[in-house]
């Protein structure tokens, strides 16, 4: 079986977001449910990394776009490969929309956004209530929208690891020890 | 019974036991890290929640200090502050402000002469945008040492148990200095006869990079005159608001802002106890407040004064309460702006 890899770059990329994004996800509900001084700390990385998660989000697109994904296995069943692909989608959408909703959010409320080194982001949102308070629910419910869709993604990629074992999670993960010496097809 | 082979493949089964333990491991964390699984931990949605009264939040207002006035006004620095901080704020000129004087209840209804504590809330902007947001009481000191015993007073003041808060005073004795001065000091009848301290210790950062605490206060120029509260309470319900409408007619009130300079080891994280009255004072600036305009159009209705928006050259120090602050403050505003419909606007006033 020879398998079909993504680039260096684009598993470099995923796996820097992979921390980023699920660090992103904790971090979010976490400081939203406490008062002790870290909130303040929290709220500054949130901001930060959030706009990094942006960036490589934005960058990832264009790589992919350039590169290409490997096939899927032809003997997926059909469900699966749609559920592969819809997932895939919303992982793309929820990582360059979540956090520009949260610069919105803060625009609207009137805060300035100031990120690590002091750099201060301009507004792209008027400010308004009504408005504020629509990209918050947008923020807050995606965000477990988000974390849900990760959870299923780790699953489905353990799912092709431990149960298909049909190349899928080599294709972006490590090859696994047990599959190192490559035979001919069963 | 003879070993199993080694690195036998895993049954499908004893994968999906894998796949459901690292899923579900995952989202316990999730669980624990939002709050869901610590039902005792103090989030700003609980240390909001206690201040709404039995009947209900002032839907549509701040959480606390519910009831207010905004006003509209300069700061002017005489540049003697950049000693001490390199915010642009220190530096000599005159930067535009928008601010809130208020009360210190959950009430927005509340007859003024029935609020001890009145409060400033001062926005400053600087031309590239930087922000100054502060929200300045008239106690000379807080009520309690710390967040969580602030939230153990709520729960005290709320309570119908006579030794709730007897209890609650072993423990934070502080509040009884807080109740000594509260039934012992002056009323006044203007806000701009009120000095608004910062209570909390923040750190200036000077442009050589040394950074020192500070606390700071806003004098009022207006001479004190004590005034009874029972007088007080005869002016009817809104005579704070009336008065400073009718003191701004014929012309700004100001108040001097002064910066507090601690000697070498006062305690910083402790707003409840003030350092001793001889510590190095700087006059860096004026606060001037040229009008006033009712809140429900005004400009301040939908700031959020959050002490923890600060300049370059201004940061939080070791004091617990800016960031509890800074996270109850979000979620009053959050819940209040998605209220907006039960705070109409008026016409008239948005056309002003």
């Amino acid at each position: 079986m020879t398998v079909q890899r993504f680039t260096r770059v684009q598993r470099a990329l995923h796996w820097v977001m992979a921390v980023c994004v699920i660090a992103m996800l904790f971090i979010g509900v976490g400081m939203a449910s406490t008062v002790a001084p870290q909130y303040l700390a929290l709220v500054g990385v949130h901001k930060s990394l959030g706009i990094v998660v942006l960036l490589l989000a934005v960058v990832r697109l264009v790589v992919r776009l350039r590169s290409g994904t490997p096939p899927l296995p032809a003997d997926l069943p059909e469900p699966m490969k749609l559920a592969a692909h819809l997932s895939h989608y919303v992982l793309y959408a929820l990582m360059i929309a979540m956090p520009l909703l949260g610069w919105a959010e803060l625009s609207a409320g009137g805060y300035p956004v100031v990120l690590w080194g002091g750099i201060w982001l301009p507004p792209i949102a008027p400010q308004s209530d009504t408005l504020h308070t629509a990209l918050w629910n947008a923020h807050f419910y995606l965000a477990f929208v988000f974390f849900a869709v990760v959870l299923m993604h780790v699953a489905a990629a353990l799912f092709h690891a431990l149960v298909r074992r049909d190349g899928v999670f080599e294709a972006m993960g490590p090859r696994l020890t047990h599959e190192e010496v490559s035979q001919p097809a069963e | 019974m003879s070993e199993p082979p080694r690195q036998r493949p895993r049954s499908a089964i004893e994968s999906l036991i894998v796949i459901a333990v690292v899923v579900a491991v995952g989202a316990a964390a999730f669980a624990y890290t939002a709050g869901w699984l610590s039902p005792n931990r103090l989030t700003p949605q609980r240390l909001v929640d206690a201040f709404s009264p039995p009947s209900g939040p002032a839907l549509g207002h701040r959480r606390n200090h519910a009831k207010g006035i905004c006003f509209t006004g300069m700061f002017e620095s005489n540049g003697a502050g950049s000693e001490l901080s390199r915010a642009f704020a220190f530096s000599k000129g005159s930067y535009p402000v928008v601010g809130r004087l208020n009360l210190g209840t959950p009430d927005a209804d509340a007859a003024d002469a029935t609020v001890r504590v009145r409060g400033l809330g001062v926005q400053i902007s600087a031309p590239d945008g930087q922000e100054w947001r502060m929200a300045l009481i008239n106690p000379p000191f807080f009520a309690v040492s710390n967040p969580d015993g602030f939230f153990a007073l709520l729960q005290a003041s709320a309570s119908k148990d006579p030794n709730a808060m007897p209890e609650l005073i072993k423990v934070h004795p502080e509040i009884a200095d807080f109740d000594a001065w509260a039934k012992s000091a002056p009323w006044t009848g203007s806000y701009a006869e009120e000095q608004y301290n910062s209570l909390d210790a923040f750190i200036f950062t000077d442009a050589s990079g040394a950074s020192h605490p500070m606390r700071w206060s806003l004098l009022p120029a207006a001479q004190p005159v004590p005034v009874p509260v029972e007088e007080l309470a005869k002016r009817g319900p809104n005579f704070l608001e009336e008065e400073i409408v009718q003191r701004i007619k014929s012309g700004p009130a100001r108040w001097t802002m002064v910066v507090t300079v601690p000697n070498p080891g006062d305690q910083t994280a402790d707003p409840s106890k003030a350092w001793p009255a001889d510590r190095r004072k700087v006059e860096v600036g004026t606060l001037v407040v040229q009008t006033i305009e009712a809140e429900a159009d005004g400009p301040c209705r939908d700031v959020n004064f959050d002490p923890t928006i600060l300049p370059s050259g201004v940061a939080v120090s070791d004091d617990p309460f800016p960031a509890a602050r800074s996270a109850a403050y979000r979620v009053s505003f959050d819940r209040r702006t998605a209220e907006a419909k039960d705070y109409p606007r008026t016409v008239a006033g948005a056309s002003q």
